[in-house]
């Protein structure tokens, strides 16, 4: 196996043995507490007073047009990465392409400001 | 295990020795980390700004305070609520945890002490530590509690906003250095010079200030610290995310909460403030297996008195005036920081 699968290899093993241990810790857990069940600890905890509704209540999500830019820019990050550990090499060339992509980018950004969706409603 | 006058690892070890050994030494690590911080900032630093001496009994000062929380936890009933999506619950605080853990993988403390020195290292740790996101709305959701759902989604959506600027602050260090390998980063910080002068190499702290700004501002509202403790604000919906969970699971998410703070400082020392690497030294000496592991745990304890400090600090953000400040403020500072490094890279 190659030396660079190799090192992603140990971080999925690490990941792996991760859960396993927490797994362990919290089983081992289980010799030291008391389980006494009552029907009362099992109900949705609402500062006291009983559960009202159903508890998936909906929710407005306010956020959703953050989220769809988000994914914009995330994929953004990503493309900018790489472009970020060669810039030596690409020199001016490099620089002004990525001058253009990050100015529609910015230009994009400015445009969900003016269309007013950077606004918690 | 290293010998500095040979300059050798004085043992050999084979692949799955050398992993085994790895994971011991980080799952041990995360949980200390966490007490550290969680006793000398949480408990005792805070407790000095207010005027008062904090826990003092069990053990010298108290030092032993979390440790005996620790043990109470460990014996409280675990209570799953009965409307529960069971195994979604259950799973949500293994998945916060792991994510933890797989940054503390990536961070080094010398020039042979690293988990694994991966070549997309700065990439990789950014990309695990904000895998705790989904953990965390596992938890608001499969809750089924009102207070829950609400501070699942405000973690969601605060998440989302500081991970743009936590990400693109990062890249003008990797234009400097010209890597995402975070031993290459410490090593272009090492060899770097100031007009000339090279003495304490070149931190990164000095020429990409604004970058280093907006990362220990987004590190706060990862870390959902005081400013930004919406998602866990104890005054409006009582703890959020964490209300239906009991005994170790909810201090799964407590270890999780301070084990990525001592993390992610680590990350800024790593990338701003020079890493591992000791004026005087060479690169590659062997003394810095046996230094670097010192200075960083100093570093790493100065950027943390700073995230704690500005927890003790400042009161609580509104949710809109958060969004406005991620995406009106720090994404375009990041982005002008991108072009104005990427210019002064090329020009000089």
């Amino acid at each position: 196996m190659s030396e660079f699968l190799r090192s992603y290899l140990t971080i999925a093993i690490f990941g792996g043995l991760a859960v396993v241990l927490i797994g362990i810790i919290l089983g081992a857990g289980r010799l030291l507490r008391p389980t006494r069940a009552q029907d009362q600890k099992y109900l949705t905890y609402e500062s006291g007073a009983d559960a009202v509704g159903d508890e998936w209540s909906q929710t407005q999500v306010r956020y959703y047009i953050f989220a769809l830019l988000f994914v914009l820019f995330d994929v953004e990050a990503v493309f900018i990465f790489p472009w970020a550990t060669r810039l030596e090499e690409y020199g001016m060339f490099g620089l002004i392409e990525m001058a253009i992509f990050i100015f529609i980018l910015a230009l994009g950004l400015l445009y969900a400001w003016r269309k007013k969706v950077l606004r918690w409603v | 295990m290293i010998d500095p006058a040979l300059g050798t690892l004085a043992i050999e070890l084979a692949y799955w020795q050398e992993t085994l050994i790895k994971v011991g030494v980080v799952a041990a690590l995360v949980p200390t980390a966490a007490l550290i911080l969680g006793y000398v900032f949480l408990l005792k630093m805070m407790s000095f700004m207010q005027s008062r001496l904090g826990p003092m009994d069990a053990g010298p000062f108290g030092i032993l305070q979390l440790v005996a929380d620790g043990a109470k936890f460990l014996q409280k009933e675990d209570i799953f609520p009965a409307r529960a999506d069971k195994w979604v619950f259950a799973m949500a605080p293994i998945v916060v945890l792991v994510s933890t853990m797989l940054v503390y993988v990536l961070i080094p403390v010398g020039p042979d002490l690293v988990g694994e020195a991966v070549d997309t290292g700065v990439f990789l740790a950014l990309a695990v530590s904000s895998i705790s996101v989904i953990g965390i709305l596992m938890a608001g959701w499969s809750s089924a509690n009102k207070y829950s759902l609400i501070g699942g989604m405000r973690a969601a959506g605060q998440l989302i906003a500081y991970e743009l600027p936590l990400v693109l602050a990062v890249v003008g260090v990797v234009i400097q250095a010209g890597t995402l390998n975070l031993q290459g980063i410490v090593a272009a910080q090492a060899t770097g010079e100031i007009f000339g002068w090279g003495g304490i190499g070149s931190p990164f702290i000095l020429t990409q200030f604004v970058g280093f700004f907006i990362f220990m501002i987004a590190v706060q509202a990862e870390l959902t610290q005081t400013p930004f403790d919406m998602p866990v604000a104890e005054s409006e919906i009582v703890g959020g995310y964490q209300v239906e969970y009991t005994g170790f699971r909810f201090l799964t998410f407590f270890l999780a909460e301070f084990g990525t703070a001592f993390a992610f400082a680590g990350l800024a020392a790593v990338l701003f403030l020079g890493g591992w690497w000791v004026p005087g030294f060479e690169i590659d000496s062997p003394w810095l297996n046996v230094l670097g592991p010192i200075v960083m745990f100093i570093k790493i304890m100065a950027v943390s008195f700073f995230i704690f400090w500005f927890r003790f600090t400042y009161p609580r953000f509104r949710e809109d005036q958060l969004q406005a400040l991620a995406w009106k403020v720090l994404i375009p500072l990041s982005l002008a920081n991108i072009v104005v490094t990427g210019v002064l890279k090329v020009v000089f």
